[in-house]
């Protein structure tokens, strides 16, 4: 564990003990730990005193399928003002373990623009004032120029970050990003541009022979239908197939059906723009579909295609031009703001525009209706550089709206100050509760709870008490994934917590039982809970914005379908039910006794009743 | 004849996923480690990838480099022998090499090549895109030359009726 205050330039390593490991596994198990553990209570994103960590998974830098190199990133978030997490891979991850580190902790606040140069043990801090300013990727090609050194591996922020965008993500290895909770935003607040690693050390595993042979039948699993999805089409495939569920967010909410969908799906663009596979470190289900646009105004953009971004600048802006939505994300990424909030945020400013709540005075010109591609392009940079509205929706919608006001509120559609993602949740019950309770505000890769609902496994139009159980345990599986850290793409492969064990256990030597791994993902869980319980979270924040409780779906197999107050109070009673928690949603004194936390019972005491 | 086998990469393939080089430091150093691999991946942004490793050329350029007789040819295979007691990690033979195939070994400072795993490597056995190859090259020209006449016959005449074999 790498402790650096960047306004002192002190370094301190420290090291974790056996049982600290196996208590939170690692990933955001030890990063919503160290983050509670080293955050006060209470201080603004922008503070000094908010770390920035950065956090490895117990696999990173082996040949364990689609592991080597996921990380993820962590702070109180300047989106939610809540727990910040992301999460990101590429080859970042694999080098930051091959230079020996764990955790990096970052804190304090830079005089002068600085990066952090990790080179194996030797850790510094650099002048980055020619880097200020530059993109993603100027920023990770003079690195690599200046310290000589094609295989350094770059994490960085844009000029997003730099301006304090609440949307502001971490760029590494060109395509790939730390991309939600404005993270970004917290190295910038820090004066910092980027982390720059090398790795050289051997990274050894209790039992590599048996690793391999593991390996060998992981491999065989990644090669089958449970993800062919990722290595055909790609996430894109969602396109048609939420689009027929009437579940395909789109006009900023005000449908779940789109007419040009089959303009922007998975099919689509694997025959007209996709133009190589590529893959992460260790990777052998290489999902990552490069997409660079052939001819017209936006010839040249490419941009490694996903279904949430393909959905936030497609259908939610009224967009079917793919060649549009690449040059989009490809802003995106060389600026440093998260596509699919950034896409929401468009969004949303589209659907101020048409009901008259700003002008073209406010978009420097732009005429900003729904479906206009070249606007929706042009708005990138503008949020990113807050130029015009830009300056204003680069806060993310939570702070838009009220700054806009004239009752754009109803128009805002986040949870906790994080923009709704892609499955309109007012016909997925299950998924409208994971949603309501995600940790990171508006998400679904905290549970993946829209699997029930889509499934046909319950019926997606009607709120329960039983749903509580299903999506606490989904998370529970879902803090594991993010703990290793593995690929969620591969989440079809494991054969429940028994087989995730027996991985930690051949990793580390650290002997390990399913049980007491679904135990640990409790444990994180609930964790992340008192964190957000501390930093002020009430059961009031568990909800949905005004348009899925408000405005039902209009038309299409979900018609009529929101989810009203009522909805929501079943659903949140029987999901704190589920997870031990008093009616106002604080894990109760036994609850935290069972999973060994109760050294964080005084701080959440007092909320309880 | 002494058959120069090697493992080549086909870039349409390779999509960069760095396994042969978690697999090489595996089987070789029972670690895992890519600077201490025998092939080592190139990617370029934004869309190519290529492994890239020992080639074993005739007269070895790196042999020849060497000031110290530290490297010697195999009669047998081709491959490049490293006698680590002489070798003492100066470089020449990295720069003499054409293909940057040639690692050195950050910890020990003395280099190491691909010496083919005993005939099986196994960067070719856990390829999961299948895009290396122990190959020759009068194997490789005659791909190449299949290939051509392929699409010269393509486009002149139009589809063949039957895919060439190769």
């Amino acid at each position: 564990m790498l402790h650096i205050d960047v306004g002192t330039g002190k370094t301190k390593i420290q090291t974790f003990d056996e049982a600290f490991a196996k208590a939170y596994i690692g990933g955001t198990g030890f990063g919503i730990k160290t983050l509670l553990d080293n955050q006060p209570a209470g201080v603004d994103p922008f503070d000094p005193q908010n770390p920035l960590i950065y956090a490895l998974g117990a696999v990173n830098g082996t040949m364990v399928p689609c592991a080597a190199s996921k990380f993820g990133v962590f702070a109180k978030s300047p989106a939610s003002r809540l727990l910040g997490e992301a999460y990101s891979t590429g080859q970042w991850g694999a080098e930051l373990r091959q230079a020996g580190y764990d955790i990096v902790i970052i804190k304090g606040k830079a005089e002068k623009p600085k990066y952090l140069w990790i080179d194996d043990e030797s850790v510094q801090l650099m002048d980055a004032s020619h880097l200020w300013g530059k993109s993603t990727w100027d920023t990770e090609e003079i690195i690599r120029k200046d310290l000589g050194d094609q295989y350094i591996r770059v994490s960085t922020i844009g000029q997003g970050g730099e301006n304090l965008s609440a949307l502001a993500c971490l760029i590494n290895d060109h395509f790939r990003a730390a991309g939600r909770t404005g993270l970004g935003a917290v190295m910038g607040s820090k004066n910092m541009k980027a982390v720059a690693v090398r790795g050289t050390h051997d990274v050894s595993v209790a039992e590599h022979e048996k690793l391999r042979e593991f390996c060998r039948d992981l491999y065989e699993r990644c090669k089958g239908p449970a993800t062919s999805k990722y290595r055909t089409l790609g996430t894109p495939a969602n396109v048609l197939s939420l689009n027929k569920q009437g579940a395909l967010p789109t006009r900023n909410f005000r449908e779940a059906m789109f007419e040009g969908a089959d303009k922007i799906s998975g099919e689509y663009l694997n025959e007209h723009y996709v133009v190589k596979i590529e893959a992460c470190s260790a990777c052998p289900m290489r999902c990552e579909h490069i997409a660079s646009v052939p001819e017209g105004p936006f010839k040249g953009a490419t941009a490694r295609i996903e279904y949430e971004p393909t959905m936030a600048f497609g259908s939610s802006c009224g967009v079917d031009r793919l060649d549009a939505i690449i040059k989009a994300v490809e802003l995106c990424n060389v600026y440093g703001v998260d596509a699919i909030s950034t896409g929401m945020v468009v969004a949303f400013a589209m659907d101020c525009y048409e009901s008259g709540l700003i002008n073209a005075e406010d978009t420097g010109g732009l005429d900003l209706r729904f479906g206009n591609a070249e606007a929706m392009v042009e708005m990138v940079p503008k949020i990113a550089l807050r130029k015009d509205i830009g300056a204003v929706l680069a806060d993310g919608v939570k702070l838009a709206s009220e700054k806009i006001g004239k009752g754009s509120e109803a128009l805002a559609c986040h949870i906790k100050g994080v923009e709704l993602t892609g499955y309109d949740i007012r016909g997925l019950k299950t998924a409208a509760l994971g949603y309501a309770v995600s940790r990171r505000g508006a998400d679904h890769q905290r549970h993946g709870s829209y699997g029930p609902d889509l499934g046909g496994q319950v019926d997606r139009f009607k709120a329960d008490k039983s749903r509580g159980r299903l999506v606490a345990d989904a998370e529970d599986i879902y803090a594991i994934f993010d703990s290793m850290i593995l690929c969620k793409f591969s989440r079809g492969i494991w054969k429940g917590y028994d087989d995730i064990a027996n991985l930690y256990a051949l990793v580390t030597g650290i002997p390990c039982t399913g049980a007491e791994m679904q135990l640990a993902g409790e444990r994180i869980n609930q964790l992340g809970r008192i964190y957000n319980i501390r930093e002020g979270l009430t059961r009031a924040d568990d909800t949905v914005p005004p348009r899925i409780m408000n405005d039902p779906i209009p038309r299409g197999v979900s018609k009529g379908a929101r989810v009203t107050k009522e909805d929501m109070d079943i659903l949140l009673d029987g999901y704190y039910e589920a997870r031990g928690w008093t009616q106002q949603g604080v894990p109760k004194a036994e609850k935290l006794k069972d999973l060994g936390l109760s050294e964080y019972g005084a701080v959440v005491a007092s909320k309880r009743a | 004849m002494v058959r120069h086998e090697f493992v080549t990469v086909d870039p349409d393939k390779c999509v960069g996923c760095r396994i042969c080089e978690y697999t090489c430091s595996l089987e070789k150093e029972k670690t895992f480690n890519p600077t201490k691999s025998r092939i080592r991946v190139v990617r370029i942004y934004p869309t190519i990838n290529a492994s890239m490793t020992c080639r074993l050329c005739e007269d070895a350029p790196c042999v020849v480099a060497c000031p110290r007789k530290a490297l010697e040819q195999s009669k047998e295979n081709g491959v490049i022998l490293v006698n680590a007691d002489k070798c003492n990690g100066c470089g020449w033979c990295i720069e003499a090499c054409d293909f940057g195939a040639i690692t050195l070994d950050p910890a020990k400072k003395v280099v190491a090549m691909c010496d083919l795993c005993n005939g099986e490597p196994k960067c070719v056995e856990w390829c999961p895109e299948e895009a290396l190859e122990l190959t020759t090259k009068d194997i490789l020209s005659q791909k190449a030359r299949f290939e051509a006449v392929k699409k010269l016959m393509e486009a002149t005449q139009g589809q063949p009726k039957a895919e060439a074999k190769s």
